[in-house]
């Protein structure tokens, strides 16, 4: 019944501005937006600089997730009544929006996950591992997140084939010859982030991925710290795979996507097995349904899912190149002021980032910095941010780590500052 | 800030930055790794365990051999370092026995309920990680020494936080 998606809504829900047109940018009328951003953390007003981990939601997202269970509460693609068909047209019209937001040619080529990891899992165990052989290999970088090399270097136990890293130089940029020389016959699939989380450097995919394709590689990308900071567009990246999180990009937790090819989608086989993903089940044996639901066994997060579409709405409602312009800004001020702090060492220095700054202070640890930090309100990261050889390869064992979503302002990158210095003066 | 100041204390902050007998110890009998691999806190604990005065062999029974030398290394924050400084000033020249009595106190004052007073009777220097409770997610930073200390006298090893 739920092979085919109901019909995509001919016009954007996102309310438009004068001329059709979003209104320009105004960081106070998003922050007015997101309830989490206004507490106090031990008597500070909140600075939250850790959307890398995960972001806040508007309160359309939240009034989304609400609305589920509080009115359309049923399941999907399986009841005649009247919640499981809101329930149903909301879940696929949330795929129709994750279409338009990656600039997908077709609703069937995006799969709900759990997130980002287990799109990326699915990708190897039902794309890759079939195809895989001993002596096989799967090129990723050195800039990558656990996720994006421990999934591959499970399959790569299974044959005997294994995982190898492109470098990246003493910036945190990608060496994109040196990938290109080792794209061999043995390469199965080329898998890198498309941002950084540890560094914030945005790689060339694009450029990447048309070396990957002349060699006759598939090319996955981790998409999860790109598309907060979008425009995405899987078909001008030339990629095959394309995975992201909803809670990074102002949605739910516990959801996420893989976007994949329509032809590639149609030639894997299921990973796991459940409800929804078969069409026929006898003892003697079953048949697999289409994409995407071949993917999605079992009932979904179907509030979830639901709470991705209202975030990618209100995302798209907003004046994107507005807000891009915004967070470099954050960004530029947040880097220069960084640089000034001495013992201060930056850490991913690549010329186009996204609004990421990992840092070292000579004589605090990141663990520390982050404790004082909290108690001037201040939310940042410490740790290896699930990247170690990252961290091994700028020799430190940890960093702390600053990230900007669009709801931030230029006065809390002063809040960082002056909390810094405290830090300085408490460690002196 | 009053808080923050309860968990830097001087003792604190002067132990993370010159933290006491660091090092290894090339005659050690027992050692054990620890790690925190949330944070990557990394440490290498040695020691030297020496029959205790009625003569009993290390190991043949444990609890009268006595702690003669002890040392780390590794890289930490202000917390795991400080807290692994003042252990080995805390557990060299005492029996197994009794360290393992301190062990057990420490774990206790470091997990115990923040709504009632801190048991620091007999603890010495190490009261001052009292206030480390007050902050959850820095507890492992102060209870990783301890755990790599365990894992040496049981045999050695890798401890970890996780």
């Amino acid at each position: 019944m739920k092979a085919t998606a109901p019909r995509e809504p001919a016009t954007s829900p996102a309310t438009p501005g004068p001329h059709g047109a979003p209104p320009a940018f105004d960081v106070e009328a998003v922050r007015a937006q997101i309830p989490a951003l206004h507490q106090e953390v031990h008597g500070k007003p909140l600075v939250y600089l850790d959307s890398a981990a995960t972001s806040l939601k508007p309160r359309c997202v939240i009034d989304a997730v609400e609305r589920v269970y509080a009115r359309d509460c049923a399941n999907v693609h399986r009841g005649v009544h009247a919640l499981s068909e809101r329930a149903t047209a909301a879940f696929e019209g949330a795929r129709h929006k994750v279409r338009r937001l990656l600039g997908a040619a077709d609703s069937r080529e995006v799969v709900f996950t759990r997130g980002t990891t287990e799109a990326i899992n699915l990708v190897a165990w039902s794309f890759l591992r079939p195809r895989l052989r001993a002596g096989d290999e799967v090129l990723v970088t050195e800039l990558e997140h656990h996720a994006n090399i421990v999934p591959w270097q499970l399959v790569c136990a299974e044959v005997g084939a294994r995982v190898v890293p492109a470098p990246i130089d003493d910036r945190g940029v990608l060496d994109v010859a040196a990938l290109g020389r080792l794209l061999g016959p043995r390469t199965k699939l080329v898998a890198l982030a498309h941002t950084s989380n540890a560094l914030g450097t945005v790689n060339p995919v694009a450029e990447v991925a048309a070396l990957a394709r002349a060699a006759g590689v598939p090319v996955l990308v981790d998409g999860a710290q790109a598309v907060p900071h979008g425009p995405v567009d899987v078909q001008a990246l030339g990629c095959d795979f394309f995975a992201f999180s909803a809670h990074k990009v102002y949605g739910p937790t516990g959801v996420g996507v893989l976007w994949g090819k329509l032809a590639h989608l149609e030639a894997m086989g299921p990973w796991q097995g459940g409800g929804d993903m078969i069409r026929t089940v006898s003892f003697e044996g079953s048949t697999w349904n289409d994409p995407p639901h071949r993917f999605e066994a079992g009932t979904p997060n179907i509030a979830g899912v639901i709470g991705l579409g209202a975030a990618i709405d209100w995302l798209l409602g907003l004046d994107l190149a507005g807000a891009r312009a915004h967070e470099q800004a954050l960004l530029a001020r947040a880097t220069d002021a960084l640089s000034r702090v001495p013992g201060l060492r930056i850490v991913g220095t690549a010329p186009g980032k996204a609004s990421v700054v990992g840092f070292v202070l000579e004589g605090v640890h990141p663990h520390d910095l982050a404790t004082i930090l909290d108690h001037e309100g201040v939310a940042v990261r410490a740790g290896h941010h699930c990247a170690q050889p990252v961290m091994r390869r700028f020799g430190v064992p940890a960093t702390a780590r600053a990230s900007f979503a669009l709801y931030n302002t230029l006065d809390e990158v002063d809040a960082l500052l002056r909390a810094i210095e405290r830090a300085r003066a408490l460690f002196a | 800030m009053s808080d923050l100041r309860e968990l830097y204390q001087e003792l604190i902050l002067d132990h993370g930055r010159r933290p006491r007998s660091f090092g290894e110890l090339p005659d050690r009998n027992r050692e054990a790794e620890g790690v925190n691999p949330l944070c990557g806190d990394h440490l290498v604990l040695h020691l030297r365990v020496e029959p205790g005065p009625d003569g009993s062999e290390p190991g043949a029974a444990p609890g009268s051999a006595v702690v003669r030398d002890v040392a780390f290394k590794g890289s930490g924050c202000a917390i795991s370092t400080a807290s692994a400084s003042l252990l080995t000033g805390a557990i060299k020249g005492k029996t197994v026995a009794e360290v393992e009595a301190l062990f057990a106190r420490v774990h206790a004052m470091l997990t115990a309920p923040t709504d009632v007073a801190p048991e620091t009777e007999g603890l010495g220097k190490l009261a001052v990680f009292s206030g480390v409770r007050e902050f959850p997610a820095r507890v492992k930073c102060a209870s990783l020494p301890w755990h790599t200390l365990k894992r040496a006298l049981e045999g050695g090893g890798k401890a970890s936080t996780e």
